[in-house]
């Protein structure tokens, strides 16, 4: 037995002293606010205290703590948020929340010895833990202003859009409360885990796999199983991927059977010695799937290319023959892992003959129509209700545990468990598109563009996933926000043994602005042009058209880069004094901007908002905008609140959840603002206006609602409604609007002409970067990052997603490289700490879109596609080292620095 | 229900590890990386509850650090500026968290290519005392690690103590650390420096790479030339060729063998910058 002190609660353990705090903890005492992100102490996720000092509860036997003081974040401030807590709300310090209650701990462990902490103390402390999201910017002030000031942040009615309202659900995560998807175990449930391919093409056969199971004591499950359709896929035109393979693997990773039992049982087994006899075949790589004659990994794709995505206008070739001046270059990018700091997990049970499935997701209907289809029941019988989602970048766009825990509590009956090791997340779920891409820019003699070819394979891995919707936005996007007349861009998606590709922020278009921003660059210094001034040049303007022929109004690019203007004469100039002291550190600086569509691209995209008023006085919000981090909850009710005319705090969200709340489609593309944004304004609206007629009111009424009542007045008039004496309707409300929004777009034509999105968003960032000659690495000093968000809902969530992007973007050009087998855990695989961010300087531009919400336009992928190219930039402006591969490690600029060196020797 | 040992006395330690087949453990910050399963496996020899391990002293001529002192305890012992540079290191390891459970000995016996602790050792010329049953032995650190993973412990014993001779805790000291980021980073190689001087110059100079070769080495013949020349200009005599001669490095995830060869010799000398009072000049 180990007597226990957590939270100042003594305890008596009986079980194994070898096991992991954390999962004592998470398992014994359902203390699931300390999180479990790696198992391996490099995320920090799991940090507690041990008699004051922070330690991962990962790393730590539960016997080591014996008669120990032990604290996790639920003892931390039992009866709601503390002081450090508060200043992480106010600071919009915490996105998706997985990694909170991890830095409120190491934050309370340095604030008890240190009151008072500098900037440096606080980057020290933080530095064990791993935010994905924020940039780490925020917690970082957050953690400095632990004594400031609590400001009214409850805004008053009709002033909720634009105010800094504080995140809706941020309290539960700071607090351990909130429930992600390895939170919730019932009782009994079978724990669940997958037998994997260990190699990237193979057939396979089980021998006596049945009987190894009864053996263990587990059940095991197949392909044989699957009562439905084993084949799906996130587009259903190109649906290719079975959830079990059947006698034939093509990736590492791929699951090939199911294993449930009790969690102690299946947790231990070694899942290698499962009786699979493989059969090892050759795997195919970005050459060979080019190959002719290579072994097709699909049938139906005998060439190996998923989908090819075209834009042509104007006359590309002739532009290049009459261009005063061209540039031209590849570039080479590599894998990338969204690595969100919660692992896939979730739980399934049935509910009568409804399967209920509770799990981390950007795309509750999705799932369900999938995994209905699957496991061959009519979609009503299955149930999505999402849990809290810590992180997904695009990753939890695909189904990930879904079908699994559907199929084994499907066919058993009982409540299942499954939650992903870190090193089985970053094998099974997508990746961002490596890509091997050429392109060529053409300018007349004024510096304007006259022309751009591109072309890029995008390595698509061995199933369709988001491949096509890459192959379709990157020629459309690989012009950048620039008037470019005559172009011809194509992309391919193209299939290999490698891991899938899908959805990673930005959609390929991070990968083409790479080449197509550095370019910008080459051909400004070939034109003799300052860099910036060039991009104004040539900026998109109002009534202009783009690449596709869609002719835009409200374009925000040249305000954008306006308001770099300032700061980039004055580094120009601090650069300059700073190199002139010859040294072995150079600085630089670089420009990049950005353009993204908000929503599908050419195809219906709607959402569907509904709210209601019961008879009790409680208004519902049915958001089914997946928060993941972004902040879809407290922007909804923002914009809700304005259209309604009451204020935030009078909305109960009810999440999303197949069965109660209407379909708001998925978090991608930078559309729920938009997309949800425009729904849930039109509901309130309508509501409003219900309420309104109920009274024979006008719209400059105020609405009051209270228990029971809703009053309604005007200058001296006054009306009271009785709720009570309204119908009930059949879903629970006795005043209810709901309203569905699909943004206007058309189809793109062969040539790839149309108008592919009702509202683009657009940016320009100027990153400022040190680079050591001799070692070649580089330090980010400040990113400056102007977005033109068309109005600004929330300005701390607006800021949370410009430093988490660059934080991402940041991590794409320096560090970033997933390759299978060899970098499956987060010290192998690097993601930015808290002590690789720059200062970041945000500056929100509002150019209101008619066709938005309130004006508004998308921003979540819109922050990470300048970052790179702007450090890319930055780095060759520094030293002249112009890096043809991602990412830009120390080696890799090194080598870099010494090519230019040679050439301008040669020169 | 696993077995798990957490004696406070040594000598029961010793006789569990003679009599049963355990798996040594203290901060087990490396054993759970190891594994994806719940607990750790097979009998558990804990270290970390025997008192003298865990101590930092000065006597008998040298400086005693028991093996399972934490990064942290490092960090905060009230040493001489000779052990800087393996503050230095201990502050690098991990995150806070992973310095306040990981141990010296820990990491030593782990054997890592690229663990920080072992440069800093090196350049002290630090011994280890190994302990058993049978009795008790001393061993040259540059002598107990011999290649990855690999050291000469027997089975039978338990490193208890690293020691510095006071006569090598002698002078300014410097560490850097190589790396793609600047937290939780893997050495893509790592230095080591230590100076003594007699008045402006250098009387002994004792340099150590990590992550570089199999096993992190001493550059003896940097330290060669070295020696004699004033403090002021210390870097200028570090030959290139001297340092890739002591290093076979190889290419993997983190960098290619050839930057290795080429960026270790700048690291060298931005280290004996530091280590001889002129850091600012790095900035």
């Amino acid at each position: 037995m180990i007597r226990l002190q957590i939270n100042g609660r003594a305890l008596n353990y009986e079980g194994d002293p070898r096991r992991r705090l954390s999962d004592v903890l998470r398992h014994n005492y359902r203390l699931t606010g300390t999180k479990v992100g790696c198992d391996a102490g490099d995320c920090g996720a799991c940090t507690v205290l041990v008699d004051g000092a922070a330690v991962c509860a990962c790393l730590t036997p539960i016997a080591q703590v014996s008669e120990r003081r032990v604290e996790t974040i639920e003892g931390l401030h039992p009866r709601g948020p503390g002081a450090l807590q508060r200043a992480f709300l106010r600071h919009g310090a915490a996105q998706c929340g997985i990694c909170s209650p991890g830095m409120v701990m190491a934050a309370e462990a340095l604030l008890r010895d240190t009151p008072k902490p500098d900037r440096s103390q606080v980057e020290t402390a933080l530095s064990g833990v791993l935010c994905r999201c924020t940039g780490y910017q925020k917690i970082i002030a957050a953690v400095l202003d632990v004594a400031g000031s609590e400001e009214e942040t409850s805004p008053k009615s009709g002033k909720a859009v634009g105010a800094r309202v504080e995140r809706l659900d941020g309290a539960a995560k700071l607090c351990g409360e909130e429930a992600f998807g390895a939170d919730f175990v019932p009782d009994n449930a079978l724990w669940v885990r997958a037998i994997r391919s260990p190699y990237a093409a193979a057939r396979f056969a089980f021998s006596e796999l049945s009987a190894w199971a009864a053996r263990l004591g587990v059940q095991v499950f197949t392909a044989e199983d699957v009562p439905g359709r084993n084949c799906i896929g996130v587009i259903p035109r190109f649906a290719d991927q079975p959830v079990l393979a059947e006698r034939h693997v093509r990736m590492v990773g791929e699951a090939v059977a199911l294993v449930a039992g009790p969690r102690e049982v299946v947790q231990a087994l070694d899942l290698t010695t499962a009786p699979i006899n493989w059969f090892q075949e050759q795997s195919v790589d970005l050459q060979d799937a080019k190959t002719n004659g290579v072994k097709p990994l699909h049938d139906t794709r005998p060439d190996n290319i998923l989908i090819a995505g075209v834009v042509s206008r104007g006359d590309a070739q002739a532009a290049f023959e009459q261009a005063f001046h061209q540039v031209h270059g590849m570039f080479e990018t590599t894998h990338v892992e969204h690595a969100y700091i919660e692992p896939e997990a979730g739980t399934a049970w049935m509910e009568g003959d409804v399967l209920n499935i509770r799990a981390a997701t950007q795309a509750p209907v999705m799932d369900r129509d999938d995994t209905a289809l699957f496991l061959g029941m009519p979609q009503e019988k299955v149930r999505i209700r999402p849990a809290a989602t810590g992180g997904g970048f695009g990753g939890k766009l695909d189904m990930s545990v879904q079908p699994l825990l559907g199929l084994v509590t499907r066919l058993t009956g009982r409540p299942s468990v499954m939650v992903f090791s870190r090193a089985e997340s970053m094998q099974a779920s997508t990746k961002r598109h490596p890509a091997q891409m050429t392109a060529r820019l053409a300018a007349d003699a004024q510096g304007k563009l006259t022309g751009m070819c591109f072309d890029g394979d995008f390595d698509t891995g061995a199933y369709a996933s988001w491949g096509p919707t890459v192959a379709v936005r990157v020629p459309v996007h690989a012009s950048g926000p620039y008037q470019i007349p005559n172009y011809q861009a194509e992309a391919r998606a193209i299939h290999t043994n490698g891991p899938v590709a899908g959805a990673f922020r930005g959609f390929g278009v991070p990968q083409a602005t790479v080449l197509q921003e550095t370019l910008m660059d080459q051909l400004a210094v070939k034109l003799g042009m300052d860099r910036l001034v060039f991009r104004q040049l040539n900026a998109l303007q109002d009534g202009q058209q783009t690449v596709c022929g869609q002719r835009l109004q409200t374009v925000g690019i040249g305000a954008c880069l306006d308001a770099l203007a300032a700061r980039w004469a004055q580094a120009n100039e601090e650069v300059a004094a700073f190199n002139g002291q010859s040294g072995r550190l150079r600085r630089g600086i670089g420009l990049a901007s950005c353009w993204y569509g908000c929503g599908n691209t050419a195809l219906p995209n709607p959402s569907t908002m509904r709210m209601g008023l019961t008879a009790e006085g409680v208004l519902c919000l049915h958001q089914g905008a997946m928060d993941i981090g972004q902040g879809a909850n407290t922007v909804m009710a923002q914009i809700a609140a304005d259209g309604l005319g009451v204020t935030v705090d009078q909305f109960t969200l009810i999440d999303a959840d197949t069965a109660i709340t209407p379909d708001a489609g998925k978090t991608s593309a930078s559309r729920q603002t938009v997309v949800s944004g425009q729904a849930v304004l039109r509901a309130a609206q309508a509501l409003r206006q219900q309420i309104l007629q109920l009274v024979n009111m006008g719209q400059g009424a105020k609405i009051e609602i209270g228990p029971k009542h809703v009053t309604v007045s005007q200058g001296a008039q006054r009306r009271d409604v009785a709720l009570r004496d309204l119908p009930l309707g059949a879903e629970g409300y006795v005043l209810m609007a709901e309203a569905r929004y699909d943004p206007p777009t058309e189809a793109l034509d062969a040539q790839g002409q149309g108008a592919p999105y009702a509202v683009y968003g657009y940016g320009a960032q100027l990153a400022e970067v040190e680079v050591d000659l001799d070692l070649g690495t580089v330090k980010t000093l400040r990113v400056s990052a102007a977005h033109d968000l068309g109005r600004v809902i929330n300005p701390t969530l607006a800021e949370g997603q410009i430093e988490g992007g660059i934080a991402q973007g940041l991590g794409m050009a320096l560090m970033e490289e997933y390759v299978p087998g060899q970098t499956c855990n987060l010290h192998d695989y690097l993601i930015p700490t808290v002590g690789d961010m720059p200062e970041v300087v945000s500056h929100l531009i509002e150019v209101p879109d008619p066709e938005g919400p309130l004006g508004a336009k998308g921003l979540g992928e819109h922050a990470l596609i300048p970052t790179a190219p702007a450090i890319l930039n930055a780095i060759t402006h520094a030293c002249g080292a112009q890096l043809t591969q991602l990412p830009a490690r120390p080696d890799r600029v090194l080598a870099a620095i010494k090519a230019a060196a040679l050439k301008a020797e040669t020169a | 229900m696993g077995i798990y040992h957490r004696p406070d006395k040594l000598k029961d330690a010793l006789h569990l590890l003679a009599s049963a087949p355990v798996t040594l453990a203290s901060g087990c910050t490396d054993l759970f990386a190891a594994t994806e399963a719940a607990a750790l496996e097979g009998q558990i020899l804990d270290l970390t509850n025997i008192a003298p391990l865990k101590t930092i002293e000065n006597c008998h001529g040298h400086w005693r650090f028991g093996a399972a002192v934490s990064w942290s305890s490092i960090v905060g012992a009230a040493l001489p500026p000779a052990f800087d540079m393996l503050k230095a290191a201990a502050r690098q390891v991990g995150g806070v968290q992973v310095q306040n459970a990981g141990t010296l000995g820990g990491n030593i016996c782990n054997a890592s290519p690229a663990a920080d602790g072992v440069p800093p050792l090196l350049a002290l010329d630090a011994r280890v005392e190994l302990q058993s049953v049978s009795g008790m032995r001393y061993v040259p650190l540059s002598a107990f690690i011999t290649g990855p993973r690999q050291t000469t412990r027997r089975r039978d014993e338990i490193m208890t103590a690293i020691l510095v001779d006071e006569g090598k805790a002698q002078g300014s000291s410097a560490f850097l650390k190589l790396g793609t980021r600047k937290h939780l980073v893997i050495s893509i190689a790592s230095v080591a420096v230590r100076l003594r001087l007699n008045g402006d110059r250098v009387a002994e100079a004792a340099l150590a790479v990590g992550a570089c070769s199999p096993v992190a080495c001493r550059l003896g013949a940097v330290e060669a030339a070295l020696s004699g020349v004033r403090v002021d200009t210390v870097e200028q005599h570090v030959m290139e060729a001297d340092v890739r001669a002591a290093l076979a490095p190889i290419s993997d995830i983190r960098a290619t063998s050839a930057y290795r060869l080429d960026g270790v010799p700048s690291l060298v000398r931005n280290a004996l910058i530091l280590a001889s009072g002129r850091g600012k000049a790095l900035e």
